[in-house]
């Protein structure tokens, strides 16, 4: 993880505010930063978002490809994660640095995305046994500033939104053989169903109280975090505490229930920016990378 | 509770004519001709391409008269002696702290160059020697002067005056270094109730107004005690003021630095950096330095 040097001074200074409710940026304790999604970035996928958190920046592009099920699950297609962390976002992720910070990542993302309560995973199954749809989520980190999780699994519901498989039918010829044809037609896909994808919400634990949406420098003064993955309707699908530290039980329920109730908040208005982004259609600039 | 969610803007496109009209500034990109004269010297920031002189940065074309350099907009910091900077410990060595400044290589410190507690003409001990992680430590913030420039470009700093030392609590803002306009002196009491720093290696420090100071700590000691919420409420702002300042890319003085502040006031501390917010207060700024300066 990228790490900064803070000085026992600072630390008090941002402890202190933490307790006030008063964060060097001027939030609160339960603000996010300003958050600028698009999607449709990437042509070469089928569905991508780049998310923009203060300066954390990640893209996300899916791929959806024709595998085989897994054998314990044969009518379920399913999701595979893979995050590369750029040396753009830091020096210290060259060469192998980022690995571990990635594998941390995607193995998280996968426990929290690829179950059947987040995504109709049955949607994606072409003949049971044989043939299902996966799709291959990659994750781009091209700026860390905090608060990865929250970014990538925003990034990773918009490009859910965003993604278009295309149709298939299953003709069978007369010795029984099974053969899959593509529509032709660009426009003839289906989409997936976004309404049970969990955003990710991390609590920081910064003296007595927690923040949410941490930047680096509070990063650095937290001895803990939690993890929470939370649906629209506000149901807690997965709990995860990282960091050295350790927390009480009391302050566990605490974070539980802040992490629920700003879960709940942040799905209104990302769907709210994806279905106007999408009625705009063709009217809308399209902003990339160097806008 | 509160999350700000949207699509991103397309950046205004300034035209090129128009902006070097207003500003009356040779502006170029990396690649662009300068002159195909070649009358002229190689300076920094340009190299020669097929018998051309071309810009290697982006930045502000300056001449001295057959001297042609490009003042790159966004670099690291090339310091001179007397410039006034604020850095980051990173390492304790043998007689010396290395700082980083914000250059292409780290300063250094050297013990000799501090004041220690117990006066002016007070000789540095070998005890002293194995003291120093107690008077500054890896991690910790220092403003310091350039006292002198290596031949590689490293710098020497010191901090001989109760001015210069140790910081304690409050926050750093980092922006460009060709962002911070050189003026007589960096350290400023602004009215709105909190003191500023700002070092010409593009670090910025902002901190609650001291009251008296100690003498004898000869600047090492911070203060641990809770820094009172009005004077938080004013730091945060000018932070993210400076931030929105640095974003338009304005240069940062005191009276610029004030300005924004009071623009700001209308607005929430955490809207401040909303993009169109910043727009208005950067534009309101801009107006008031242009109408003071005539």
């Amino acid at each position: 993880m990228a790490t900064v040097q803070v000085s026992e001074a600072e630390k008090v200074y941002i402890m202190h505010g933490v307790r006030d409710d008063l964060r060097v940026d001027g939030r609160g304790c339960e603000d996010y930063r300003h958050m600028e999604i698009e999607t449709d970035v990437v042509s070469n996928t089928d569905g991508s978002a780049k998310v923009t958190l203060g300066h954390t920046v990640v893209l996300v592009g899916i791929k959806a490809e024709i595998g085989k099920p897994k054998p314990m699950v044969t009518d379920e297609g399913y999701l595979e994660f893979f995050v590369d962390c750029s040396a753009n976002a830091t020096p210290e992720f060259e060469g192998r640095g980022g690995e571990e910070l990635g594998t941390e990542l995607s193995n998280t993302l996968y426990k929290v995305f690829n179950n059947r309560n987040s995504i109709d995973l049955r949607g994606l199954c072409i003949s049971p046994g044989e043939h299902c749809w996966v799709l291959y989520v990659d994750v781009l980190l091209l700026q860390c500033d905090g608060n990865l999780f929250d970014a990538i699994s925003v990034a990773i519901k918009a490009a859910l939104f965003n993604t278009r498989i295309p149709k298939v039918h299953i003709s069978e010829d007369e010795e029984g053989g099974k053969e899959i044809e593509l529509s032709d037609d660009p426009y003839d896909c289906m989409r997936l169903n976004v309404e049970n994808v969990p955003c990710i919400v991390t609590l920081c634990k910064v003296g007595h109280r927690h923040v949410v949406d941490a930047t680096l420098l509070e990063k650095a003064c937290s001895v803990a975090s939690l993890l929470i993955s939370v649906t629209q309707r506000g149901t807690v699908t997965c709990v995860r505490k990282v960091g050295g530290g350790s927390l009480d039980p009391e302050s566990i329920f605490e974070m539980t229930e802040t992490g629920k109730r700003v879960g709940k908040a942040l799905h209104a208005p990302l769907m709210e920016v994806l279905q106007k982004e999408e009625s705009l259609e063709k009217k809308r600039q399209k902003v990339g990378f160097l806008g | 509770m509160a999350v700000d969610m949207r699509l991103p803007s397309v950046r205004k496109q300034v035209t090129d004519s128009l902006l070097s009209a207003t500003t009356g500034k040779h502006l170029v990109v990396p690649g662009d001709v300068i002159t195909s004269d070649t009358g002229f010297m190689r300076g920094h920031g340009t190299y020669m391409d097929e018998e051309k002189l071309t810009a290697s940065v982006a930045g502000e074309v300056e001449r001295v008269n057959k001297l042609i350099c490009v003042r790159p907009l966004k670099t690291r910091f090339n310091g001179e002696v007397g410039d006034v900077v604020v850095g980051r410990i990173t390492e304790v060595q043998q007689k010396r702290w290395k700082v980083e400044t914000n250059s292409r290589l780290d300063s250094v410190l050297l013990l000799s160059s501090v004041n220690l507690p117990g006066g002016e003409l007070r000789r540095r001990s070998a005890e002293d020697e194995l003291t120093m992680r107690h008077y500054l430590q890896e991690g910790d913030l220092i403003s310091a002067e350039v006292q002198s420039v290596f031949s590689d470009g490293a710098l020497s700093l010191h901090t001989r005056s109760l001015k210069y030392g140790k910081l304690g609590q409050g926050v750093l803002v980092q922006v460009s270094p060709s962002l911070v306009k050189r003026q007589k002196t960096h350290f400023h009491n602004l009215t709105c109730g909190a003191s500023i720093i700002l070092g010409n290696n593009g670090y910025v420090w902002l901190y609650p107004t001291p009251g008296q100071q100690d003498e004898e700590a000869g600047g090492y000691y911070t203060s641990m005690e809770p820094v009172s919420l009005s004077d938080r409420e004013v730091i945060s702002r000018l932070r993210n003021c400076l931030l929105a300042l640095a974003a338009h890319k304005v240069l940062l003085y005191d009276t610029s630095v004030l300005y924004c502040y009071e623009s700001s006031l209308s607005h929430q501390i955490k809207d401040i950096l909303k993009p169109e917010v910043m727009e208005e207060i950067v534009m309101e700024t801009r107006q008031r330095l242009m109408d003071q300066e005539g």
